[in-house]
């Protein structure tokens, strides 16, 4: 059995400094008013108390990384020919990921349904998902754009975490959840928790409570559907968006991606690259004729696959944590709750 | 009346002729504001008119060009109108500007440094001060000290163009002098280029500072996004974002009316209204223009003239 344990406040970089030895560490870090992973410097404060702007996605998932690498190379006997060779890149590095949110890290079971399926598997991703370990910081309290509980989650969900790190008086309190979890919690800086344990679910209640209510989502799936051909309604709730991408490359459920291959003489690398729904881009065929040519099209689709046609193909699993981040720095405050309320309540409307 | 009351009076007078108003309502906490479209009278009772009304609303106004649209501005705003009437990407005729003076916007980052914006309770403007309440207790800011930066440089208070004007014209202050701008430029070079890289590693390429402006009218057509041919390519390094953005402020020399939506609409807090500043500077410099400021003028950058006053093209 794992045992919780304790780190007095003060301890707290000197065990990150142990951790990042064995494990490539990335931590929160404050730089021009906003709060980004960053890898561990023993020089640079730890700011633990909030939420990060940016989610840790690209610890497992970057915004840009070449699927592998490419050459051409002639064919001295025969100068017309030129084969291509080809290498993997496949990323085992040990990572560490400490400070990220229970959103955070439950943002990576969206990602593991598509990427780790049964009859695909995507390896770049599988072999970063596999070597990276969460070391998550239950939330004390909820923000004004927290809604974690909507979508089946909470304060202290430990769901793709491996140790769950609470604020108590004095220190952090650490449970771990996996195997690997109860490994990083072997340091001689960490003392038992003891009483310490029950404080932190103390925490952990209060937070919820301070949540409230979460609404029933059950029938939105289906009602979302039902207004796919309202463009009256979308053009409505999409009126204020001005269709930048901050949303999606803040989500920690987005996980669509563009490939391309990019050379520079002889040599390349095929890129993978976050894409972002928002964009007109995004769906632009070849033929010139774009599915989704305004900006209503596209917040439909990104409401829809959140809450409609991602539940329905993955037993009911929302893809979107209730991070909030998609409200709180939105550039014109959409907020996606909103939309989904609507959206439930409209169908309703028109049954009575 | 109060200014608000009277905004929504007038509003009310215009909406039948018009499609759709464009103003703020509260967003989703007491702090935020967030734009309002009003198509009918139970939507103008929805407005709301104060320093946190922040956002540009004429950033709208070119995805709309075929309706009959109303906007409300403030000072900066309207110049962003006028620009883009300049430009003629809008049609006068199908615009009506709702004006008001301004004293200053505020900066929700600077809020921000004081207490955690994530847990108001309540937020209000009373006189020059503004109110937060945060955790149960109540912390007040003058104005002058949350405005945004941009707030304590500007001369256009008072909404430059407008079919409607509401309250009274305030006194309009001196002259801006870019000293903020001639303050970066004299530290060392390394300095500078050091202080774009670290802001660009944060940036996460969303494109929100291209969005929120009002004079981005690529759209569609952005260099940013463009295929064929592939002009930035899709690696995240600090190049390729250095890169957009100084495209980006090149496109909007002697265009750009520093509403500083740019900056602000940046999640990742990268300063980038000075980028801007630095061109208009040049521009100003060099034809003693500034955007948005008369409907008849043409930009320099749209113009041409053999001989320039202030540029010395033979002296050599």
């Amino acid at each position: 059995m794992m045992e919780a344990k304790f780190i007095p406040g003060d301890k707290v970089p000197a065990w990150l400094a142990e951790l990042a030895k064995e494990r490539r560490t990335a931590v929160p870090r404050r730089e021009g008013g906003a709060v980004v992973f960053r890898p561990f410097d023993p020089d640079q404060p730890v700011p633990l108390g909030r939420q990060a702007t940016t989610p840790p996605k690209g610890s497992v998932f970057p915004q840009c990384e070449p699927l592998m690498v490419f050459r051409y190379e002639k064919d001295p006997a025969s100068p017309d020919t030129s084969q291509v060779r080809v290498k993997e890149t496949i990323d085992e590095t040990p990572r560490l990921v400490v400070g990220g949110r229970p959103c955070d890290a439950r943002g990576f079971a969206t990602f593991d349904r598509v990427y780790d399926a049964e009859d695909v598997k995507d390896l770049n991703y599988l072999a970063r998902r596999e070597h990276t370990a969460f070391i998550t910081m239950a939330c004390p309290r909820p923000s004004s754009t927290c809604f974690c509980h909507w979508v089946g989650s909470g304060p202290a969900d430990t769901e793709c975490s491996d140790v769950l790190m609470t604020p108590v008086e004095g220190g952090y309190v650490l449970e771990p959840v996996t195997e690997t979890g109860g490994e990083l919690l072997q340091s001689s800086l960490l003392e038992d928790a003891g009483k310490r344990l029950d404080e932190a679910h103390a925490v952990h209640k209060r937070a919820a409570e301070g949540l409230g209510e979460a609404p029933d989502l059950s029938e939105t799936p289906g009602k979302l559907l039902e207004l796919f051909d309202d463009m009256g309604f979308w053009e409505e709730v999409s009126a204020k968006c001005i269709s930048c991408g901050a949303c999606t490359y803040l989500c920690p459920t987005c996980y669509c991606f563009n490939i391309t291959d990019e050379a520079c003489g002889a040599e390349g690398a095929r890129l993978r690259t976050w894409d972002n729904c928002m964009s007109y881009q995004f769906t632009m065929e070849a033929s010139g004729h774009n599915p989704r040519p305004t900006k209503a099209h596209r917040l439909k689709n990104r409401v829809g696959h959140k809450f409609s046609y991602y539940p329905t193909i993955h037993g009911g699993a929302i893809a979107c944590c209730g991070c909030g981040r998609c409200i709180k720095h939105c550039p014109v405050s959409v907020d996606i709750r909103e939309i989904v309320l609507k959206a439930t309540a409209a169908e309703s409307a028109e049954q009575e | 009346m109060s200014l608000l009351d009277e905004m929504k009076g007038r509003i009310k007078e215009r909406l039948p002729e018009l499609d759709v108003v464009i103003g703020w309502q509260r967003g989703f906490d007491p702090l935020h504001a967030t734009p309002l479209f009003m198509r009918g009278e139970e939507d103008v009772d929805r407005l709301v008119l104060d320093p946190l009304c922040v956002h540009n609303l004429a950033t709208y106004l070119t995805g709309l060009r075929d309706k009959k649209v109303g906007v409300v501005v403030k000072g900066c705003d309207s110049r962003s109108v006028i620009e883009l009437l300049q430009e003629k990407l809008l049609d006068r005729e199908n615009i009506t500007v709702f004006g008001f003076p301004c004293e200053g916007v505020v900066s929700l980052k600077k809020i921000a440094r004081e207490v955690d914006l994530d847990l108001v309770e309540d937020a209000r403007v009373e006189g020059d001060t503004v109110k937060v309440t945060v955790d149960g207790g109540e912390k007040s800011f003058p104005l002058a000290e949350v405005a945004a930066d941009k707030c304590g440089r500007c001369r256009y208070h008072n909404a430059l163009l407008s079919d409607e004007f509401v309250g009274e014209p305030v006194t309009e202050p001196e002259a801006d002098e870019y000293a903020d701008v001639a303050e970066f430029e004299s530290r060392p070079l390394e300095e500078r280029a050091g202080h774009w890289r670290e802001a660009m590693q944060r940036c996460i390429r969303c494109y929100a500072c291209r969005n929120a402006c009002p004079l981005c009218v690529c759209r569609d057509h952005c260099v940013a996004h463009c295929r064929d041919p592939h002009w930035i390519t899709e690696q995240d390094t600090v190049d390729e974002k250095w890169f957009f953005q100084v495209i980006h402020a090149m496109h909007l020399a002697g265009r750009c009316t520093e509403c500083g939506e740019c900056e602000r609409a940046c999640p990742v807090g990268i300063p980038l209204l000075l980028l801007k500043r630095k061109l208009n500077k040049e521009v100003e410099e060099l034809f003693d223009y500034r955007a948005g400021t008369k409907v008849e003028a043409t930009p320099p950058l749209m113009a041409f003239q053999v001989e320039e006053e202030n540029i010395n093209e033979r002296g050599w």
